[in-house]
This record gives structure tokens, C-alpha cells and sequence, in this order.
């Protein structure tokens, strides 16, 4: 009860935060809202279950596709708002349908392979949208959701899309954040410390792993539907390796594990590389498309390895609850309380032989 | 003149208590030393801060008089120490011809590293019957023996050996102190034996050291130690 | 049955290639139990470097020895620099690191280079021979076939024949035991990676030729499928990464003929996700279950 307060008080905020913007910065918000819920789903996905996902962005355009396909096929015989309705559990099913495949893959991967196999996703998503009934590279449409009729005179469409996306990323989010601090975020970390250990106090790891990815896929796809909902299509170009990898960088950027990174990693993923791009408009024309979108790539990779090398145990041992997720004043969604506590970080180094 | 020495060495894991501390010991040069206690006299612990695969906190440890301290494990190996782990460390998926190689590699080149690994093929013959065969196919005895073998083709000044006979067959156990005594009485290596196996390893032994609780409670003469039944009751349990 | 021999040639010289940068996977694997998710972007830096001397000095051979160079030496420079300071109780560290890595490699090139296809020349003609009226192989497809042999057999050798190759496969298997043996690890990881990458790189300079040109982005797809045949090979079967490559580069040479170029990641992923699911041991490999 006390989180959906909070979840409703936060959204309340970022709605009202959407009077102060330009109709471009609230397409903006619109996307960084679609994308925040994709990185939620991932950082507990890396940070509650140690489980790479590469291939966050395929869940997401399965979540746009599963959207354009219902809000499309309901909108012909039913009002709008059923539509939008309609494309959300649409969003909801493909992503989670699809994050069940992979979570019964993961079940029995670790590490890198299944990290192997969703990078393979993300690079065949071009090919699987022309042979299957995708639309190809030009993908599907998503009807375009107007102004309604009471508040056309006071905001404009971005404005209203932007509403949309951070309604439809806090439905996303918010069980997530439950779903977390609850009974099976404690047998996610379990399996996460320790498998054998985790079985031996009666959790099967393969369920758990499973119902992780699912629980980190829906919010993906539902993440996709709000992009679709700002955009009004979903295309394969749109979901390709380089967003993935920024999906990735936003929840590390964030620390793994904690939602309001998450939040803080996703609006830099998508004002940062904008922002560069304005800046860079202002050199040579030729120097300037080449560090167009390159630049911003540059930095985040280089923030990426920072990180890892500068916290070698900040990711690594966040994992094993080590560290209590940053808390900032901005955060869209609530911390839990209850985190693991600190605790000495000098175990015996195992030995790995066999 | 000590082979080995330690000099108020102190090892520990983490903020909790060392499990050694300010430990000082001396093996003479050519002797064969039996480090005896229980379980969790901190035995193992010291073997491994020897060779630099625990962390020390303090102290010096001295081999041939020279400091070893802040040396690389490799490097120790390759000043003359050697050690046999707990649990028959063969690499599973090297030959038993190639674990032994291994083991001469630093030491030995060319043709002299043939004629090291040949050299204990005599030592341990049944090791020369599988030459081929992967490590992973090995019985207990035969993993141990390879260790111990590989470990010796490195002809080490000292050599440690943790619980070499856990969980063998009596007559194995017997056949492998049997070849360490005659190979250190032959060769002047000095040998630091930790064993649980009191018996046996007093049987070989010049002198005995008790550890318990990360010190040392009794250093003395194999024959005399073996013969204090209230020593024995005290620190090794019967 | 023209089209099949032609098609079924073609795939065996890529897959040669496929097989030669799954191997280099295999080999940092097999070196420091990591899959280097940056071996693409690695790679493609030697290519550009192979690109750039041959373009100052008009030689294929100059430019092809200075990207093995480059390729050899960003390995070791990754391994000491960056890999080594990560802590590998668990493999995140080092697969974010190096997805780190791609993304800074990747968007450097495309800034000092420009993102456009620069078109590479292969060093011999690409038109096939034809024999009894089949055309069967191009001499550029004979050159690459047998310098991914003469690299692979020399690999073979070297691993199993020299005390390096004793001292690289102990350290991969016992660290600890190998140190305790007087094996320098740290050194060994090094060498590893410089071999990995020499040989991901040589893959990737003998693939760019016959593909659209050179770009920030070549040698990505074949990563991937690299991947998926270290996967189906087992990654610590140099031998499974010799028979799946040739395999898959057959496979998707005849979908790319039969269906269409956009079919065949398709069936990569396909077979990737089978094989996963099915002998997550990959099929070479008889041992447990993967645990990386």
C-alpha cells in the first residue's frame, strides 16, 4: 500500500514536471520513460540474478510489435482508450512470451552464454522482421492516440504522449519494485550468492532464473509499447546492438540492482548523446558527422570501464547485496527499505580448481 | 644453518582473528620435520603463507637465508621450495607424462628435463606404466604419487607436503613415506611434513612440532614426542 | 548441382574463417576462462591498421603483418590494462568491461575514420576457377583456406607440442596447482590473449576483402557466429571449433543460396539455441555441465 502511494506520488511529479518542458523534451521524457522501464527490468535481472541480458532491446520491440498489433486490430472496432488498453496486454504477453523462451534458455546457461545467445537475438532481429510478418525494416504502425477532447486546449500531443509513457512505465515498474523487495527478490539473491547453497535451503534454481527473466522482460515490453505510444511505429532499426548496449549501460551507470538508477541511467542514456549531438553541431560540418552519435557511444564506454575498473567489487559485490543501491533525492521510484547491509568484503578468495 | 625459517609470521583472512600469529619456526637443513595438530591448528595455513598463497599480515619468512617475503608464489617455487597440496593436485587434464614435465620445466631444459622425468618414473613405477594416461583416470594412490613426484623433478632445497596420506590405503601410505625418507636421506632435502597421520609421520621424521591454535606448543625429537602420551592426549587427540 | 559445389566451396572458405575466429575464442577462453565480447571490435582495429599500411605503402602483405601485429599487441595491452584489474569470482565484471570496450573501439574508429564502407582489395582474384565447367573456388577462397590450415595446424602444435603450449594449457586449467609448479599464470593469460587476438584478427583481415568494405561494424556478424560455433563446438574444443565452423559456414552459405541472406542469421540462432538447449556441453565437449 505504502509503495503504491509512493509509485502514485512520483508519477504524479513527473506529470506535473511535463508543464515545464518544450513539446521536444517531452517526446524526450516520453522515450526516456519507455526506456526506464526496459532498464528496471534489466538492472534486477543483472542484479538480483547475475543474468546478462544483451538482448533487452529485442524484448522491447516484441513488446512495440505486440502493442502495434492489438491497439491496431482494437482500434477498428472499439474506442481508443480500449485500444491502448488492448496494446499494453498485447505488449505484455509478447515480451513476457518471449522472455519465458529465454528464461527457460537461462535456466540452464550461465554467464556468458547466455549472454552469447540474446546478443545472436538482437543481431538476427533485422532478419527475423523480414521473414516473419513484421513489416519488414519499415516495421508496423501504432494509431496515433490524440489529445483528449478536455485537455486539448491546455497540452499538446508530446505532452499528452509523454502522460502515457510515464502512466504506462509506472504500472511497469512498480511490481517490479515489489516484486523485489519481497519473498522472491530473497531467492533471487540466494541463487545469485550461490546455487548450490540455494538448493540446498530448498530453491530450485531453474524456476527462479526463469521467473527472473520474465519478470524482467514484461516491463521491457511494456516499455517498447510506450515508445510506440510516443512514436506511433515500431521498426527493427530502431532496436538494434547500440540501443542494447546502452540499455546495459544505463543500469550499470545507475548500479546494478537499484531502480532509481535505473531511472538516472535512463535519462542520461537519452539526453546525453542529444546533448552532444547539439554541441557538436557547433564544430566543422565534417568533424561534426563524424562525432555525431559516436561521440556520446565514446564516452559511455569509457564511463562503463571506468566504472568497472574503479569499483572492481562495486558490481561484483553489489550482486552479493554488499552495498546498499545509491538513494537519490530525484529517484521516479522508491528504494525499498530493508536492504541487505554492508557487511565485511574480505572473504577468503575460493579456489577455483578443479 | 636453517633451510627454512619464519620469523614472528603472522597470517589472517579478513578483520577476523589470524589463524597464525607471530608463529616463529625453524627447519634445519636436511631434516625431516613433522607438523602435527589437529584440524584447524592453522597447518595447512602456514604451508600455504610459505608459498605465498595466503595473505601475510607480518613477519619474514627466510629460505636459505634469503627473504622470501614479498615474492610471487611462482618466484618462491623457482627459488627452491616446493609444495604438494592437500587433495592430490594432478591437473586433470594434463597426462601424467605432462604433469610431470610441468613440473620440471623451470628447473630443467632440453635433455636433462627427459632424464629428470625418467629419473622418477624409477622412483614411482607404476606412474611409468601410464604414462599416456589423462590425470583424471588416476587412482588416489597414484595421483599422490604423481604429485609428489612432480613435485620432487624440480629437485627443490625444500619441500612441503600438506596430508599427503588422507584417505589412502595404509600400504600406499607406508610406499609413499617410504620413497620421501630415502629420497631425503639420498638428496639432503629438507622436508616440512604436515600430517593428522601422527603415527606414520613420527615414523619418518627427525623432529616433531605441534601447532595448535595458529602456535607452537612442542618442537622436539620425533622418537621423544611419539613416546609423551600426555602430549599426545592433549593436542592430538588419543 | 553447379550452384550446390559453388555454394557448398564458398561456405567451406568462409566457414575456414568462421572457424579461425572461433578458435581464437576458444583460445582466450581456454587462457582466462572469459569470453571476450570485445573480440569483434578488437579485431576491427587491426583491420584498419592492415587498411592504412597497405594504403601507404601499396602492399597487401605490409598492411595484412601489421594488423596481426596490431591485433597481437591490443590483446596483451586489454589483458594487462584492463582484464587483469577485474575480479573474476563472477564473469560480469568482464563482460561489462568489455562491452565498455566495444562501444569506445567501435565509436573511436567510426569518429577518426568515418562511419562509410572503405572497400578493401583482396590480394588475389575472387573470380572462381572453373573446372570441367563447374566453377568450383576463387584463388582469394584457395589463399584463405590454406592459411586458416597452416594457422591452425601451427596452433595445434604449438599447444600440444612445446612447454609453452604445457605451460598456456596448465594455467588454464590449475592456476593454483601451475603457480605452484613455477608457472608464471599471469604471463600465460597474457600470452593467451596476444594469440587470440593475432588469430581473431588474421580471421577478420582474411573476411573484410570479400564483404561490403570496411566499417566500424565488418566484423560483428561474425563474432556472432563465432560465438555460435564456439557454443556448438564446446568452447574448450579447438577441434569442435574446427568442425562446427566449417559446418556452419557450409550452412549458412547454402541457406544464403537456397533461401535468402536474410534467412541465414536466422538459422545460426536457430542452431545456437538448439544446441544450448539440447547439449548445453556443446557437442564436442563430454564433460559437465557449463558453469563459466
Amino acid at each position: 500500500m505504502r509503495l503504491t502511494l509512493r509509485a502514485a506520488a512520483i508519477t504524479l511529479a513527473a506529470i506535473a514536471a511535463t508543464f515545464g518542458l518544450d513539446p521536444f523534451r517531452n517526446y524526450q521524457l516520453a522515450t526516456a520513460a519507455g526506456v526506464f522501464a526496459a532498464v528496471a527490468g534489466l538492472t534486477v535481472l543483472i542484479g538480483l540474478t547475475g543474468q546478462l541480458s544483451l538482448g533487452h532491446a529485442v524484448l522491447m520491440a516484441a513488446g512495440g510489435y505486440g502493442y502495434a498489433a492489438a491497439a491496431t486490430a482494437t482500434a477498428d472496432v472499439a474506442p481508443l482508450p480500449v485500444a491502448l488498453l488492448a496494446g499494453l496486454i498485447g505488449a505484455a504477453l509478447t515480451a513476457g512470451i518471449l522472455g519465458l523462451l529465454l528464461g527457460l534458455a537461462a535456466a540452464r546457461l550461465h554467464g556468458p552464454y547466455l549472454a552469447g545467445l540474446t546478443l545472436a537475438l538482437v543481431i538476427a532481429l533485422p532478419s527475423a522482421a523480414n521473414v516473419l510478418p513484421l513489416g519488414g525494416e519499415q516495421g508496423r504502425s501504432a494509431p496515433l492516440l490524440p489529445v483528449p477532447e478536455a485537455l486539448s486546449s491546455l497540452i499538446a500531443i508530446e505532452q499528452w504522449h509523454a502522460w502515457l509513457a510515464i502512466v504506462i512505465s509506472a504500472a511497469a515498474v512498480t511490481p517490479l519494485v515489489a516484486l523485489r523487495s519481497g519473498r522472491h527478490g530473497l531467492r533471487m539473491r540466494a541463487v545469485l550468492d550461490d546455487e548450490t547453497a540455494a538448493r540446498l535451503s530448498g530453491v530450485n534454481p531453474g524456476p527462479v532464473k526463469t521467473g527472473a527473466f520474465v519478470a524482467g522482460a514484461i516491463p521491457a515490453g511494456l516499455g517498447g509499447a510506450a515508445l510506440a505510444v510516443a512514436t506511433q511505429q515500431v521498426a527493427p532499426g530502431g532496436y538494434g546492438i547500440a540501443f542494447s548496449l546502452l540499455l546495459v549501460v544505463a543500469a550499470v551507470l545507475g548500479g546494478l540492482g537499484s531502480i532509481g538508477g535505473a531511472a538516472i541511467g535512463s535519462v542520461l542514456v537519452v539526453a546525453l548523446p542529444w546533448l552532444i549531438d547539439t554541441a557538436a553541431e557547433a564544430v566543422p560540418a565534417d568533424l561534426g558527422r563524424r562525432l555525431d552519435g559516436n561521440l556520446a557511444v565514446l564516452l559511455f564506454g569509457a564511463v562503463v570501464i571506468a566504472v568497472t575498473l574503479a569499483r572492481p567489487e562495486g558490481i561484483a559485490g553489489l550482486l552479493t547485496g554488499l552495498r546498499r543501491p545509491k538513494t537519490a533525492p530525484s529517484e521516479p521510484a522508491p528504494t525499498p527499505p530493508g536492504e541487505a547491509p554492508p557487511s565485511n568484503d574480505s572473504k577468503p578468495s575460493t579456489n577455483t580448481e578443479r | 644453518m636453517s633451510a627454512l625459517e619464519c620469523r614472528r609470521l603472522t597470517v589472517g583472512y579478513g578483520d577476523g582473528a589470524p589463524v597464525l600469529d607471530e608463529l616463529s619456526l625453524d627447519v634445519p637443513d636436511g631434516a625431516v620435520l613433522a607438523l602435527l595438530g589437529a584440524n584447524g591448528a592453522g597447518k595447512t595455513t602456514l604451508l600455504r603463507a610459505l608459498t605465498g598463497l595466503a595473505p601475510v599480515g607480518g613477519g619474514r619468512i627466510l629460505l636459505d637465508g634469503a627473504d622470501l617475503t614479498g615474492l610471487s608464489t611462482e618466484d618462491r617455487i623457482r627459488r627452491g621450495l616446493a609444495l604438494v597440496p592437500e587433495g592430490r593436485s594432478v591437473v586433470a587434464e594434463l597426462t601424467v607424462e605432462e604433469n610431470l614435465r610441468l613440473g620440471a620445466l623451470w628447473r630443467h631444459r632440453g635433455p636433462a628435463r627427459t632424464r629428470a622425468v625418467e629419473a622418477a618414473y624409477e622412483l614411482f613405477e607404476p606412474l611409468a606404466r601410464r604414462r599416456d594416461a589423462a590425470g583424471h583416470t588416476l587412482s588416489g594412490g597414484e595421483r599422490q604419487m604423481l604429485a609428489l613426484a612432480r613435485a620432487l623433478v624440480a629437485e627443490p632445497t625444500v619441500l612441503l607436503l600438506d596430508e599427503p596420506s588422507l584417505g589412502l590405503a595404509p600400504l600406499v601410505v607406508a610406499q609413499l613415506l617410504g620413497v620421501l625418507r630415502d629420497t631425503a636421506e639420498r638428496t639432503g632435502l629438507t622436508v616440512l611434513l604436515a600430517e593428522q597421520n601422527v603415527t606414520g609421520a613420527l615414523s619418518i621424521a627427525d623432529r616433531g612440532m605441534v601447532l595448535s591454535l595458529g602456535a607452537v606448543v612442542a618442537d622436539r625429537p620425533a622418537a621423544e614426542l611419539a613416546a609423551d602420551p600426555a602430549l599426545r592426549r592433549a593436542y592430538l587427540g588419543f | 548441382m553447379e550452384r550446390f559445389v559453388f555454394l557448398l566451396s564458398n561456405g567451406l572458405a568462409r566457414g575456414a574463417v568462421l572457424a579461425l575466429f572461433a578458435l581464437s575464442l576458444v583460445i582466450v577462453w581456454r587462457a582466462a576462462r572469459v569470453v571476450n565480447f570485445a573480440q569483434a571490435a578488437m579485431a576491427v582495429v587491426a583491420v584498419y591498421a592492415a587498411f592504412a599500411l597497405t594504403a601507404a605503402s601499396g602492399s597487401y602483405w605490409i598492411g595484412l603483418l601489421g594488423g596481426l601485429l596490431t591485433g597481437a599487441l591490443l590483446g596483451a595491452a586489454v589483458e594487462r590494462g584492463l582484464m587483469r584489474r577485474l575480479p573474476n569470482r563472477t564473469p560480469l565484471p568482464g563482460m561489462i568491461c568489455a562491452i565498455g570496450l566495444v562501444m569506445v573501439l567501435q565509436a573511436g574508429l567510426a569518429i577518426a575514420f568515418g562511419p562509410q564502407h572503405r572497400p578493401m582489395r583482396p590480394p588475389f582474384s575472387e573470380s572462381p576457377i572453373v573446372i570441367g565447367g563447374v566453377p568450383v573456388l576463387s584463388p582469394y577462397n584457395l589463399f584463405v583456406l590454406a592459411t586458416a590450415a597452416a594457422v591452425m595446424g601451427a596452433l595445434a602444435l604449438l599447444f600440444a607440442k612445446t612447454s609453452l603450449g604445457l605451460r598456456l594449457r596448465a594455467a588454464a586449467f590449475a592456476p593454483e596447482t601451475s603457480r605452484l609448479l613455477g608457472v608464471r599464470v599471469p604471463r600465460m593469460a597474457t600470452i593467451g590473449w596476444t594469440l587470440s587476438l593475432a588469430t581473431a584478427s588474421l580471421a577478420a583481415l582474411l573476411l573484410v576483402p570479400v564483404e561490403l568494405g570496411l566499417n566500424p561494424h565488418s566484423v560483428d556478424l561474425l563474432f556472432v557466429n563465432a560465438f555460435a560455433v564456439a557454443v556448438v563446438g564446446g568452447l574448450d574444443s579447438p577441434i569442435g571449433a574446427l568442425t562446427a565452423g566449417l559446418g556452419i559456414g557450409v550452412l549458412v552459405s547454402l541457406v544464403t543460396g537456397y533461401v535468402s541472406a536474410a534467412a541465414a542469421p536466422l538459422a545460426v540462432l536457430a542452431l545456437l539455441t538448439a544446441v544450448l538447449l539440447l547439449r548445453p556441453g556443446g557437442l564436442f565437449a563430454a564433460k559437465e555441465a557449463r558453469t563459466a
